[in-house]
Order: C-alpha cells, then structure tokens, then sequence
C-alpha cells in the first residue's frame, strides 16, 4: 500500500488577531452597539476569532461613508484611475494569495488544494478581468458613457467567502459604484483580510466597507434607504425575502441562489471522464456549491457501468484536515448545515432510496459528512428536488434525450447542467432546451471571469462575470 | 476467475480472428475527452508526496526502473556497467534496492546477462526492429527470437503503426501474437509508440489491440520519437488495464519510458497509478519506468532523505 504521509499547510502564514472590528470609512471600527460573535473552524471547532456584529447605527455609518467616497472620490474618478486600485488589489491578493487560501481553509473548512488552485486563482482573475473594464466601459454596449448607479449593499454566502466577494466586489468598483459588502457569519475572516488590502492598496475610504454580522445585519443593509443597489447571493428563501423588502423602491436588485443542476450522461459519453465531472459536481467543495451537479441523470443503458466506476472513484477521495494538501473533501461549513444534509439524506432513505458512501473514517471532532450517493431516486423524492448543499448525489436514469431534458428541467431552478456525450449536435441541441444559465458541456464546475453565470427561475436573476456582470452595476 | 469473466475472455479471444470484429470492437471502446483527461493527469500530479510516503515511493520508483541504454554508440564495456549500476545503483548504501531490469538493444544482450546472472534483476531486450519497426515480420521475428536466445527474459516490441493508424487492425494484432510466440516464455512488452498516435482515442484503442493479441505489458514510447511518456496517456493506459482486468481476469502491465527524468515526475506516476488501479500494479513485476537519468535523480533525493544533505552529481556514477 502507498500511504500518504500528511503534508499539511503551515497555519503560521497567517496571523490571525483574537478580534476584529469592522471595516467603516477605511478604518477598523468597533460597532456602535459592542456586540460581537465568534468565527470558528469547522473541521475541529476551535474559535478562530471573535468578530464584530454590526448592529443598524453601524449599517448607518457604513452607506453613509460609501455615499461619501461615492460622491466626492470614486464616482468623479476617471476610470484609468480606478482601474490602477483595482490592479494593485488584485496584484496584492496574488502575492498574499498563500495567506488568504489558508485562512479561507481554516474559516470555511474546504481543502487547501482547491483554495489554493482555484478559489484564490480565480479571486486574483476577477479583480485583474474588471479592473481592464473600468476605463472602458463605453464599449461594454451598454451605451455611449454608462453611469455607475451609486452605493451597492452586497450580501454573500459562505461557500466560496472570498470568491464571491470578488465576483462582487470587483465589477461593481470597476463601474465606479462603492460598496457595503456583509460577509457570511460563518466566514467572515478572508473578507476582512480583504479589508487590509484595501488599506494596503491606499484604496480611499469608504469605497469598500464590510460590515460583519449575521441575518439582521444583512437585512438592515439591504432595507437601508440610503442603498441604490442590492447583489445577493444565497438561498432561495432569503432571496424571496430581499426581493419583496427592495420592491417599490428605486433599488436595483441582482439575485443568485439556489440550484438543484441536473449532469447528464449519455451512452456514448467519455466514461472515466464523465465520472470525473460527477465528482467535481458534486463534491467539489463538499457539495457547498449552488450550481453543484447535485442530480445525476445518466441513461439507463450505461447507469451499472457509470455507477460502478463511481463507487470505485469516490472511494479514492481523502476526506480529512482541510490544510492537508491531499484532501479532497474537506469540512462542512457548519453545525447547521450539517444538520441540514444529514435531514434531507435521512428523508432520502425513508423515502426509499438506496444509500452508499465508500469506507471513510471522519474525524472526532468538526463538522463532517462522507461523501455519499442515493440510487433508485425518482423525481418524487425530497433528495431530488430540495437543494441538499452538501456531498450528497441522487442518481436518476432516463431513456431518451427527451426525457433527460424534461427530468433536468423539472425543477424550480435553472442555474446550471451538465451534458456528457460525444456527439456535438446532441450538445447543443441539449442545450437548447435546458433551462439553466449556465450549461457545461463534457466538462463541469468551470468558473472563468470573463463568462457570465446567473439563473433562471428561482436560481435568480441577472448575471456576475464578463461584460454582462457590468450590467448590474451601471444605470441602464 | 468467475465464469463471467471467463465467458467474456474466450469471446474477446475470438475479435483477433476477423478484422470487422476487430474494429467494431476497437471503436465501440468509450472515447477519451482529451481536456478532462489532461485536467485529471494535472490535478493527480498536485498529490504531496512527503517524509515516510516519499522513501517509500522513492525505493518503489528505484525497483520499478527498466534502466535503459538504446543508443548505436553502446559498448560492452558500457553495458556491463549499466548492468553492475542495476545491481548495486548505490555502492554506498547496500539498503538500496536493485532496479527491475536493464534495457538494451539484442547485441547487447550477451553482456549484460553475464552480470545479471543468477540476480533478480531481469534483461530486457528491445526487438522487431526498434525503434521504428520498418522492417518484414521474419526479421522482426527474428530479432526477437535472438534477444531471447541470447538471455533476455523480456521483449519490448513495437507495434506496426503505420498499420494501426491506416485501420489494419488485424495486421498490428496478427504480428503481436507472432512476436509474443517468438518470445517464448519471455514476457512481451508492447511498445505503442504513443507520440505518434495523435489521439488518445487510438491510445485507448491500441492499448486494447495489444492486450488482447496476449501482451503481457504496454508501453508508452520508444523514447526515440518527440514525444514520450506523458502523464494523460499513461492515465488512458492505466484505465485501460484496468478494464482489461475487469473484463478479463487478467492483469497486464503498464511502463511509460522516455522523458520521465526526475524524482518527482516518477512520485507522480506512482500516485496516478495508486488512485487509478490501486496497488494491485504498484508492484515492478506491474508497473516500470523506461528511464536512463531518473535513476540518478532517486538516487540523490533518496541521499538526502536518509542523511539529510545534498550531495553532488558527483558522487553518482554516470552511465
């Protein structure tokens, strides 16, 4: 046997602070109102630091520094001139990129491969993509001179903290907006990092701030009178809430939530190759991916032979210490996400489903869930329907090309499928009827800044990325 | 063995004898999506090798060298100590384990089984006119009964690529199976001349052909065209085996030669072949390194893991 010796991450790269204060007006601040939580690491449950809760003076304080920048330095700014900032940030976050993957890890409880060589790669793209918009976004097509709309109160999720920042973040300084951003509670360390580099950028105060806190905060941000702009990303049910508290207002608002994707293997797929996409879309990140290829819909022709070479893949995953370079899966977020997978998967037995994970120890300690597939789900079951975020697959079959896209698009959501078959013309005749903004084809989970990424139906709408995800942040 | 398996080995027995069977065979094999077999080849090339995994990987890569030398300028004299190196590759540390094989072209042959004589190391002996195989079957065949004649106990034999890549399947699999006959109870390696395939559906494709004609490992390269061994084909090779085994019971072995010069290009190799076959194949008599310079490389970082410091090329012998 070749066992691999552990080869963990050095922690000391980063140098966390016991408290953290918020980020107002370029300047750590501490909330007007004292209160605070703690950000811990899911994988031993050990407190990482304890972190401001901004309370609704805070969220006040916030909009108006950003109204201020907005107003007196941002807005005026040549775009060549905000490009520069942009540049230097994104130029920062490559040279402290080592730094942030590891605090991603440690506060998020994803491996250090995947932080590394693809949260932190594609945080750098992005800043360095929108930065090259910023003095030309009269030829982005939306018009000769395109107007930034003004303050952006953005609301990001916890499974990508850092990336979805940036996808945030970026675009809407290039379009020369400012912003109030509220991390994620479990995750809010990387954003305040985020913060420092800002402040190491000399960006001027008050074109980011981050406020940390949980539901209320993020609620008191989005509802504030002062905001012209509203971006979340995250659940359905909390969008819904957002899109009902903007309603008659003059804020524009973009929505990127949940996702049920369907991955569709045809017969004459690239098997070894389809079952490395299955992997990657379902437990990439623990499953704690929106567009996550969460159904997997192969036909039924080839469905023992996929399923076999499934099982023996899934079995080679490491599951473990997020800073071991080896480990593939890593933690989940939290105890009630944990909660939340181990629910819908306990329903997903009662319901009949046959369950399977490969032998895998877990650690005592953190949250964790094995990597795990449900076979026989019929589009009745609760798995196949209600988005999981977790590493838990349910595998349908079908027979036709028909019925592959009516099972795909039986569902509330349409952020993302998969398609796996040698055929171009089925490609894209597959994609033509597929209902979701973002269709992979023999391939999955592929982010690139300049492709737009958005919904349909109930995964939201508007798109982040490329020269759509301007939109969003221009007065069109 | 269970029957199935036995069912389905005496019906793929039966492919090689048409040429439509053959084909409909061949090309009814699920395709390789080049991009995902790249990004898979890449991602399994991230593992981090460390400490005891990496003196464990370290000697395993030593036993798996087919230490090699194909040139027209080899000399008894540099093949007898290419053979002394096989046996003993660090005369300072009697720990280290000897290589898998030497490699060497039939003329050479003689020379090095004198020195191999009565050790473990066994004789390879490239045949049927390596490496570009241009030459009619009786003097392939030839070739290869006088390298077994004269000592060696493994064949790498090329395939007729040009064959191959035409569609005369049956002609490629008709002269495996003559060369494996002319082999006697040596093993055959089939050297599929990866670089020169172009795709990795015909790498998938070969790989089959040249288990099913009875070869008893397959090989990346000759090491003598532009491109050798590279990790995406040998993971394409690797699952190919795989299947093989599944579908037949019986386990063949698998060599990438030519370009892998480092210690850490070869711990990649061992990982791929770890999480693709597992280590059923993590085993010399399964898997082999066709190299020359990797031998000096292991060397030195085994050198270092066990007394900490680096030492100079120097102090290996150089072949």
């Amino acid at each position: 046997m070749f066992e691999y010796a552990p080869a963990p991450e050095s922690r000391s790269v980063v140098d966390l602070k016991p408290s953290y204060g918020l980020f107002i007006d370029g300047t750590f601040v501490d909330p007007t109102d004292g209160g605070s939580f703690k950000s811990i690491n899911p994988a031993s449950e050990e407190v990482l630091a304890e972190v401001a809760e901004a309370g609704a003076q805070d969220v006040e304080r916030a909009v108006r520094a950003a109204r201020r920048a907005y107003d007196k330095v941002w807005g005026p700014m040549p775009g060549r001139e905000r490009a520069k900032y942009l540049y230097r940030i994104a130029r920062l976050i490559q040279e402290r990129s080592r730094e942030l993957a590891v605090l991603e890890s440690l506060d998020n409880g994803k491996p250090i491969r995947e932080s590394r060589d693809v949260d932190l790669p594609l945080v750098a793209a992005h800043f360095f993509y929108y930065a090259g918009w910023a003095d030309k976004l009269e030829h982005a097509g939306f018009g000769a001179n395109p107007q930034p709309i003004g303050v952006a109160a953005q609301v990001i999720p916890w499974n990508f903290p850092l990336l979805m920042l940036a996808w945030k973040i970026a675009p809407a300084l290039a379009a020369g907006n400012t912003v109030v951003l509220k991390p994620a509670e479990t995750t809010p360390l990387t954003a305040l990092l985020f913060a420092e580099i800002c402040q190491q950028a000399d960006l001027p105060a008050g074109v980011v701030n981050i406020l940390t806190g949980a539901g209320d905060t993020g609620r008191a941000l989005v509802e504030h009178p002062g905001v012209d702009k509203v971006a979340f990303t995250g659940s359905t049910d909390v969008g819904r809430a957002i899109a009902r508290s903007v309603a008659g207002t003059r804020k524009r608002l973009t929505l990127e939530l949940g996702g049920k994707a369907a991955n569709i293997v045809f017969d004459d797929a690239p098997i070894d190759q389809a079952v490395e996409g299955i992997v990657n879309g379902i437990f990439f990140n623990q499953g704690h991916v929106c567009c996550a290829g969460s159904r997997l819909l192969v036909q039924e022709n080839v469905a023992d032979r996929v399923l076999e070479s499934l099982k023996r893949r899934m079995a080679q995953l490491r599951v473990g210490d997020p800073l071991d370079k080896n480990t593939d899966v890593g933690a989940i977020n939290s105890a009630a996400q944990l909660e939340r997978i181990r629910e819908l998967s306990d329903a997903g037995s009662a319901e009949g489903a046959e369950r399977w994970s490969p032998p895998c120890d877990l650690p005592d300690r953190g949250f964790w869930f094995a990597p795990t597939i449900f076979t026989g789900v019929t589009q009745a079951h609760r798995i196949a329907r209600e988005e999981i975020f977790g590493p838990v697959l349910s595998v349908l079959t079908f027979r036709t090309p028909a019925e592959a896209v009516e099972k795909a698009n039986n569902t509330p959501y349409g952020l993302s499928a998969g398609i796996w078959t040698d055929k171009g013309s089925r490609i894209l005749w597959m994609a033509d009827r597929l209902r979701a903004g973002v269709v992979w084809a023999n391939t999955f989970n592929k982010f690139d800044p300049t492709s737009p990424f958005g919904g349909y139906k109930e995964s939201g709408y508007g798109r982040e990325g490329g020269r759509h995800g301007l939109e969003g942040y221009l007065n069109v | 063995m269970t029957a199935t398996t036995t069912s389905a080995r005496s019906e793929l027995s039966e492919l090689g004898r048409s040429e439509t069977a053959l084909r409909t065979f061949l090309h009814g094999l699920p395709g390789v999506d080049q991009v995902g077999a790249e990004q898979r080849a890449a991602q399994l090339g991230t593992r981090s090798i460390k400490t005891t995994a990496k003196a464990q990987a370290i000697d395993l890569a030593i036993r798996m060298v087919d230490l090699t030398t194909l040139e027209g300028a080899d000399t008894p004299g540099k093949v007898r100590a290419l053979a002394a190196k096989a046996l003993r590759p660090d005369p300072a540390d009697p720990s280290c384990p000897h290589v898998g094989a030497v490699c060497v072209y039939p003329a050479m042959v003689p020379y090095v089984a004198e020195v191999l004589r009565g050790s473990a190391v066994h004789l390879a002996s490239v045949a049927t006119a390596f490496p570009s195989g241009q030459a009619p079957l009786e003097i392939k065949l030839a070739d290869t009964r006088a390298a077994v004649a004269a000592g060696a106990d493994e064949i790498d034999m090329v395939i007729n690529r040009g064959a191959f890549l035409a569609g005369r399947y049956k002609e490629v699999y008709d002269e495996i199976v003559a060369t494996k006959e002319a082999s006697g109870d040596a093993h055959l390696k089939v050297i599929l001349e990866t670089g020169e395939l172009a795709t990795y559906d015909n790498v998938r494709r070969a790989s089959w052909l040249a288990m099913l004609a009875g070869g008893d490992f397959i090989k990346t390269s000759t090491g003598k065209v532009p491109i050798a061994a590279t990790m995406p084909v040998s993971l394409v090779m690797l699952e190919a085996v795989r299947d093989f085994r599944e579908a037949t019971g019986r386990q063949v072995g698998v060599k990438p030669a030519g370009g892998i010069k480092t210690t850490k290009d070869a711990i990649k190799y061992l990982v791929m072949v770890n999480e693709t076959v597992g280590p059923d194949w993590l085993d010399p008599d399964w898997f082999r390194f066709g190299a020359s310079s990797l031998l000096n490389d292991l060397l030195m970082q085994r050198t270092k893991l066990t007394t900490g410091t680096y030492s100079g090329p120097d102090y290996f012998t150089l072949d």
